[in-house]
């Protein structure tokens, strides 16, 4: 055991000069590269709050993307119609498959060309501003079937919170946000 | 011995307490995160007031109470990423990163860049490209920076989202059958740890469609 331990020591001695006998011969002593693993992601708003059951919301917030669909496509449909079973189409007319799908690439689509917004009436999906009423356009998708924009919805009490704006108005310069409370 | 079990008890039952009944957009949306400098609430994109720009903005550590919110601190140890992908495979093409220097109580942004890797782990990418001080809690106007075409802000601002979150846990858990009219915004009178950069649209690539999302990344 003693033993163990002095050998361990005389290797990281040796260890440590070698490290500082390479610092020197190559004269260019760089500071060892920092990592950052992922902990937490976000693409469009409250996807895994709305979808995931506890036990995927880490996983999901520790996976990029590009994988996503693969792991959860499938739970977001049994999802999507634990909360609406009646669920047939919606708005945009994606059916469950494939409004699902959508979903679990949890990215932000974002237009570099024009109006930049959640859904406005006319554009659907082209980034997210800070006045955009997010929560409605998902309930609406969520609960108010194919006919939610023609004033003919389904489940008619759940497509809004009926909490329309933020409770400060935003700026119209940078950094745009409302001052602290 | 006990003491420990008694404690990993309370524990648990505080995460599926707060698990269950506050997270929202993406605020406090899993224990491992929840009260952490990594906790995302919301990423917003948007075309700025000089239209030739896009904004992006990352809030973190939101529900901040205004006695709360002169504390509230960014980690040396997080860094705040949005990814960017400009040819719809969702896989990024480019990086913004955001890092909190604490010694020079500063946010310092490096991209939009290329990154050395694509995934789920990150180092810092490229030159410093702007820095900006953070905008103390009871300041009267922001501290902004503008460098290299790019224009940031950092600090604690209003928490911008809004939604009756009591309202949608009732009817979750069955006790509610509809939203009320007019509802109650359960995030009214709460900040965010807020981080707003601006970037010319031309720095951006692509053909007119991105994909963006945010991260945080807690250093290994």
């Amino acid at each position: 055991m003693k033993k163990n331990k002095l050998m361990l020591f005389s290797a990281l001695l040796i260890g440590g000069s070698l490290a500082i006998g390479s610092c020197k011969k190559d004269n260019n002593p760089s500071a060892p590269v920092v990592y950052y693993q992922q902990q937490d992601q976000v693409g469009r708003p409250a996807i895994n709050t709305v979808f995931n059951a506890a036990a995927d919301k880490q996983t999901f917030n520790e996976t990029a993307p590009s994988a996503m669909a693969a792991l959860f496509q499938g739970k977001f449909q049994a999802k999507l119609l634990a909360l609406n079973p009646a669920y047939t189409t919606n708005a945009l007319g994606l059916n469950d498959t494939v409004f699902t799908t959508v979903l679990a690439n949890d990215v932000l689509n974002v237009s570099t060309t024009g109006t930049t917004t959640f859904f406005d009436g006319t554009n659907v999906l082209t980034g997210r501003t800070l006045s955009d009423d997010v929560i409605d356009v998902e309930l609406t998708l969520i609960f108010g079937g194919p006919t939610a924009l023609k004033g003919t919805p389904t489940n008619s009490g759940l497509i809004s919170d009926h909490v329309n704006a933020n409770d400060k108005a935003f700026l119209t310069v940078f950094p745009y946000e409302a001052a602290p409370w | 011995m006990k003491r420990k079990k008694i404690l990993l008890a309370c524990l648990i039952a505080i995460g599926l307490i707060t698990g269950g009944i506050l997270y929202a957009s993406d605020h406090i949306d899993s224990p491992t995160v929840t009260g952490q400098s990594t906790d995302i609430t919301d990423l917003y994109v948007f075309q700025g007031a000089n239209t030739s720009n896009l904004v992006f903005v990352a809030n973190t550590q939101g529900l901040l109470s205004p006695t709360a919110t002169g504390a509230a601190k960014f980690d040396p140890n997080t860094l705040i990423q949005f990814s960017i992908d400009n040819n719809g495979d969702n896989v990024e093409d480019l990086v913004l990163q955001c890092i909190y220097d604490s010694v020079n109580n500063k946010m310092n942004i490096y991209g939009p860049i290329k990154p050395s890797a694509t995934g789920t782990q990150s180092k810092i990418e490229g030159p410093l490209v702007a820095s900006v001080a953070v905008t103390p809690y009871g300041a009267a106007s922001p501290i902004t920076a503008t460098q290299n075409g790019i224009m940031v802000f950092a600090g604690p601002r209003d928490d911008p989202f809004f939604f009756d979150l009591d309202q949608y846990h009732k009817i979750i858990a069955g006790t509610a059958t509809s939203f009320n009219n007019p509802g109650t915004d359960a995030f009214a009178g709460t900040n965010v740890l807020s981080v707003v950069v601006e970037v010319p649209k031309a720095a951006l690539g692509g053909t007119g469609k991105l994909n963006v999302w945010l991260t945080t990344r807690k250093k290994v």
